[in-house]
């Protein structure tokens, strides 16, 4: 019992991220009909920013404290972040929470990338074939994470989450369950924060006028043009919802784990792979679809069912969505018609 | 097919045979003449040719191609090992190997077109991959990647009494060990081979079916013509291709590694085939040249060298130029490939030739005034990759 909870668990964050990633990637898709390659990158993107708050947050002022000796007799380097400096308390709570935080920064800066990235490219694509969106936004992948690396190097950089968050939580208990079964916070933390992010997303497409819109837009964009509605301004702004949607789910993977320039990449074949298993332009089917593949994933890392089916772990998510495009094509909540061919 | 047509293929056929053959001479000045990066020419070159049969004919958008590049590698060194030193089995072995195995999954996917087509491949190329590296370790050796060994039975060697050498034998043709230039000549008149078939299936009432079949896949079946028997060949011819390509990846340097199945592998070959040009017979070979020479020469340079390059220059505008061009160069180098691509989708989604072709009619326009049959040409061949 324990061990079904654990794995739950480790689904249900790996899953997050996929969802969320996956949500941007149907929205895109459902509302410009764009097939977006480079919806990953907005992933890294929004990673880096993180990371780029924390190096800022960082800067430090370094002073010798003579009083105190290394043991080679050197004084001791006593260095405090500028901002500890300047701020006092409130510094060091910034450079503590720099994670959480760089979530104001990287709305503003991934409404600005969406918004560039579809005005300056994507809207071009909008009537060429899709076999071409997707060579132009992998290309435009490839430039941005090379981009990326030119700045950053290609090593993996860690952040850590701030202290009150590191740390165990004790699942178990709560649960009944002994105390043996513990669980990172941060992870924890990301799950909320997931499930709050897809609720924010879905809420606003189906309980304001302007997502009620938007909807329909996606039913049948020109009956919406006729109305007098600017649907592809409404559009270019859901592009740039999805991009922000993506970055801060970058940011907040940051301290799950380390990020490095091609993390986009790893995580876009297969939440491209979860778009197609929810069904393509379908929001809740990309949702469930990002939690149910993450769960089975972590289910088929189990040691016991490593044993009866050697390698399940590496393949289940590939199998499962080779399973479902052959049985039921348009994906578990795809709506008839989009993209069956 | 006329006497004219057939007759233009053979001059095509012999200016390309010797363009080929003569490669170490005329790519001496631009520095590409070194034995390793030749062959690399021919060898991206069969593979770009095999997958632009199954995406520039057929119109189906392999993401996964990588995948029987590496059975092919695997099946080759697997005869090396077992077998013989000899590059015929091997390339045979590759090639079959690589055949069957797209059989399977060609099977499988074909049963999807569009965007679910290209998922479905590159779902499968990823289970290849990720098993090579975990459970199949004992037939690809993981991680480390799978090689020859003095231990190696190599019955065939054994039986018809192979000169024994002291250290580690390598794959021969004839009497001639396959590395540097001899391995090139090999490598050469396969892909010459290659070209050959692909050209003659392209002319042949098979290829109509397959451009058929990219234009309007529903009207096929309308006039009564089973599509899947098509689309089930030429994706197992183009899979039998990359298994060449890595079998005989395997015969200029035996080994072989899982990263060669790697989705990433599979997206270059895409953007081999998209550069040259999607559909156009020669392009795809010169699109996986462009890429090899630019990673080869591009990715050699460094600081250094570009203060050479930029040395006639006065000194400030030097150091902007320097600092301008050094993240495309080097370690960068996939940041100019990106850039390039980006720019060939968006302005010339025909490739290259298309570009050699826009050139020459716009010469043959203003020559010869108004030219209206040109332009509907270029108007048709704007959106290859449909």
């Amino acid at each position: 019992m324990d061990a079904i909870l654990l794995q739950v668990l480790n689904g249900l964050d790996k899953g997050g991220a996929y969802a969320l990633i996956a949500l941007g990637l149907t929205l895109v898709f459902g509302t410009l009909g764009v097939v977006n390659f480079a919806h990953g990158a907005l992933f890294m993107l929004g990673a880096f920013v993180a990371v780029v708050v924390n190096r800022l947050l960082q800067i430090e002022t370094v002073k010798l404290d003579e009083t105190k000796l290394t043991p080679w007799g050197t004084p001791t380097e006593i260095r405090t972040p500028v901002v500890q400096d300047w701020l006092g308390d409130f510094g060091a709570f910034l450079v503590q929470y720099s994670v959480p935080l760089s979530i104001l920064a990287a709305i503003p800066v991934m409404l600005l990338v969406g918004w560039v990235m579809e005005r300056g490219l994507i809207r071009f694509f909008y009537r060429r074939p899709h076999a071409e969106q997707i060579l132009v936004t992998f290309g435009l992948a490839i430039v941005l994470q090379e981009i990326i690396k030119a700045f950053f190097g290609a090593n993996p950089i860690p952040l850590t989450a701030p202290d009150t968050m590191s740390g165990s939580a004790n699942v178990g208990e709560w649960f009944g369950l002994g105390a043996g079964l513990a669980y990172p916070w941060w992870r924890l933390v990301y799950l909320g924060f997931s499930l709050a992010l897809v609720a924010l997303v879905l809420g606003f497409l189906q309980f304001t006028t302007y997502g009620m819109v938007v909807r329909a837009g996606m039913q049948d964009r020109q009956t919406v043009g006729f109305l007098g509605i600017n649907i592809e301004r409404r559009f270019t702004v859901v592009f740039g919802i999805a991009a922000v949607v993506a970055g801060v789910a970058g940011v907040m993977y940051t301290p799950i784990v380390p990020p490095n320039y091609h993390m986009g990449m790893d995580f876009l074949v297969l939440s491209f792979v979860v778009v197609v298993v929810g069904g393509m332009g379908s929001v809740t089917g990309a949702v469930l679809a990002g939690f149910l593949l993450g769960i089975l994933q972590s289910f088929a890392s189990m040691n016991e069912v490593k044993q009866v089916l050697p390698g399940i772990d590496q393949v289940i998510i590939y199998l499962i969505a080779v399973i479902v495009l052959l049985v039921r094509p348009r994906g578990l909540m795809g709506q008839r018609g989009v993209m069956e061919s | 097919m006329d006497a004219t047509t057939l007759r233009n293929d053979l001059v095509y056929m012999a200016i390309f045979t010797l363009a080929v053959l003569t490669m170490p001479f005329w790519l001496d000045p631009f520095g590409a003449n070194y034995p390793d990066l030749l062959q690399r020419f021919a060898i991206y070159g069969i593979f770009a040719i095999g997958f632009n049969i199954l995406f520039g004919f057929t119109g189906y958008l392999s993401f996964g191609h990588a995948a029987f590049l590496g059975v092919g590698s695997y099946a080759a060194v697997w005869s090396f090992k077992l077998l013989s030193m000899n590059a015929i089995p091997a390339i045979v072995f590759g090639t079959v190997a690589a055949g069957l195995f797209s059989v399977v999954i060609g099977y499988v996917c074909l049963r999807r077109a569009g965007i679910y087509f290209a998922i479905l491949t590159l779902a499968f190329a990823q289970m290849s991959y990720n098993l090579a590296y975990s459970v199949l370790t004992p037939i690809t050796n993981g991680e480390t990647g799978l090689q020859l060994s003095l231990q190696d039975p190599r019955i065939l060697d054994r039986v018809f009494g192979a000169p024994e050498t002291g250290g580690l034998p390598f794959p021969v043709f004839l009497g001639y060990e396959l590395n540097g230039y001899p391995g090139f000549y090999f490598c050469a008149v396969l892909l010459i081979v290659a070209f050959f078939v692909s050209l003659r299936i392209s002319r042949s009432p098979f290829g109509m079916a397959l451009r058929a079949i990219k234009s309007n896949q529903t009207r096929m079946g309308y006039t009564g013509f089973s599509t899947r028997p098509y689309t089930l060949a030429s994706f197992v011819i183009s899979g039998m291709y990359a298994g060449l390509a890595g079998a005989l990846l395997a015969v200029t340097d035996p080994l072989a590694g899982a990263e060669r199945m790697q989705w990433t592998a599979s997206g270059e070959v895409v953007l081999m085939t998209i550069l040259g040009g999607a559909g156009t017979l020669v392009g795809p070979i010169i699109g996986a040249g462009v890429i090899k020479y630019f990673e080869n020469i591009f990715s050699a340079f460094h600081e250094a060298r570009l203060h050479e390059v930029f040395a006639f220059l006065p000194d400030g505008l030097e150091d902007v130029l320097v600092t301008i061009t050094r993240p495309f160069v080097g370690e960068g180098w996939h940041l100019t490939l990106g850039v390039i691509f980006m720019l060939i989708v968006i302005f010339l989604p025909g490739g290259l030739m298309e570009g050699v072709r826009r050139v020459r009619s716009a010469i043959g326009r203003s020559s010869s005034g108004h030219d209206p049959s040109g332009r509907s040409e270029e108007q048709a061949k704007l959106h290859p990759a449909e």
